[in-house]
């Protein structure tokens, strides 16, 4: 098991090469602390996404080591996030799943609250897919390409969610948008071309 | 005369067996619905079959064997990395394909081949019936605390991984659930009425309500509607149970030209 991260730091990444079968991404190595927006930016391709799910599980580590805070808490928000057809869940049902339906949502997600996931439009359900990544108690927020389908005013609510995030969680925001990552990060990761 | 059947204590476990499995099968329908697994439903009723055929010449009890038979596909299928609807058509192919082998070239074997493929519930004994509240009870049992879990699962599927929680519970007992299930109602129902009870239900409350109780309980009023009137009519009208059930459910496929509530 490799050994944890240094103080302050919630998951350090040294010198890791990622992929499925084979490499994809890496090496590449930085740290994510607390009460930051770390940027992953980089070409379509260059295996922004199968980093994250290397820090998830999903993808596989082939050289380096992830190093995590212990008990450290993730949520994800998945670049497609999965919608069953029809399903009648509603806005609030799919919070719960994440415990997190006790804190008080945006103004943007509160007409969600009481919609069926498939009558919501495809920025609607990634805001609210969103903002039960940031609602969930967790340490660390995996955001992939959360800008996908947003109109402006979910936009201003995502980028509300970024400035506010606080002193004890982080972020890592994966974007093709140049300009978004420069906006709401605090340092930029590029994984080159 | 057949309307006096419908109160002859003979008939009795029948009726509550079918009742049992009605609300069992459309219940664990919706999760299979929400997890779009709901054909391998069908690929493990035709598993069920197959291996419930078996049993005459291995001399065991057909719930026996249909249940090895399904439990080893369930478990073929956890082996695959992304078991999907293809995976699950080939499990319908090589379960119908088996069933009618076995039941060519087993002595006897058409015979209880033809009861497990179309049905024939009013061959119900009491094991049947115990097995279908046994299950019915762990079911509501394990409700609270595997819904969540499948939801969960559904919607955010690298969290037990990210957060370094045990995923393999949650999966087995929902496997073991269905398992027992396909196999329950392919022994007393039949598999094509088992497996129209695992789908149409779900398929049609989907359409029509708001909210995923609601969804459960109305795919739950759906299956037991549906069994009772089937059940009623093929005594009242002497006709064969599994088809009758089978007809009534694809008609009530049609009421998910309702409006929808959004």
């Amino acid at each position: 098991m490799p050994p944890e991260p240094s103080a302050g730091a919630l998951i350090t990444l040294e010198e890791v090469t990622v992929g499925y079968t084979g490499p994809v991404a890496g090496p590449v190595s930085f740290t994510v602390h607390a009460g930051e927006v770390l940027g992953l930016g980089g070409a379509n391709g260059v295996g922004k996404s199968t980093l994250l799910r290397a820090i998830t599980g999903t993808a596989r580590v082939h050289s380096g080591a992830i190093r995590r805070m212990p008990g450290l808490r993730i949520s994800h928000h998945q670049q497609r996030p999965a919608r069953p057809p029809e399903l009648p869940l509603l806005g609030h049902e799919l919070l719960r799943l994440l415990d997190a339906d006790h804190v008080r949502e945006p103004l943007a997600v509160i007409p969600l609250m009481d919609k069926p996931v498939r009558a919501m439009s495809g920025g609607q359900f990634q805001l609210l897919q969103t903002w039960a990544c940031f609602a969930a108690p967790v340490d660390l927020i995996l955001l992939d390409e959360p800008t996908n389908n947003l109109d402006s005013q979910a936009i201003a609510t995502l980028s509300d969610l970024l400035h506010n995030l606080g002193e004890q969680r982080a972020v890592l925001l994966v974007s093709h948008e140049q300009q978004f990552l420069q906006e709401h990060c605090d340092r930029i990761v590029d994984l080159g071309t | 005369m057949s309307d006096w059947l419908l109160f002859d204590p003979m008939f009795r476990t029948a009726f509550l067996t079918g009742l049992s499995l009605a609300v069992t099968l459309s219940l664990i329908g919706a999760w299979l619905r929400m997890r779009d697994e709901w054909l391998a439903a069908f690929g493990l009723a035709q598993i069920a079959a197959a291996g419930g055929i078996l049993s005459l010449p291995l001399g065991l009890p057909v719930l026996v064997t249909a249940t090895v038979a399904a439990g080893t596909a369930a478990l073929v299928r956890e082996l695959i990395p992304h078991p999907d609807n293809s995976h699950y058509a080939l499990m319908i192919l090589i379960g119908w394909s088996a069933a009618l082998v076995f039941a060519g070239n087993v002595p006897h074997g058409n015979v209880i081949g033809e009861s497990l493929l179309r049905g024939q519930l009013y061959f119900s004994h009491p094991g049947h019936l115990v097995s279908a509240f046994g299950l019915i009870g762990v079911l509501v049992a394990c409700l609270p605390w595997l819904q969540p879990h499948l939801l969960r699962e559904r919607f955010f599927p690298d969290w037990y991984s990210a957060n370094r929680i045990r995923a393999w519970p949650h999966r087995l007992l929902f496997g073991t659930l269905v398992v027992f299930a396909a196999v329950l109602g392919t022994v007393a129902m039949g598999a094509f009425p088992a497996f129209a009870m695992f789908f149409v239900p779900a398929w049609v409350a989907f359409a029509l309500v708001r909210g995923w109780t609601a969804a459960l309980c109305l795919s739950v009023a759906l299956g037991v509607v549906a069994y009772v009137t089937a059940f009623i009519v093929a005594i009242v009208l002497d006709q064969p149970f599994g088809p009758t059930l089978v007809l009534l459910l694809a008609i009530m496929a049609g009421l998910r030209f309702l409006p929808r509530r959004n």
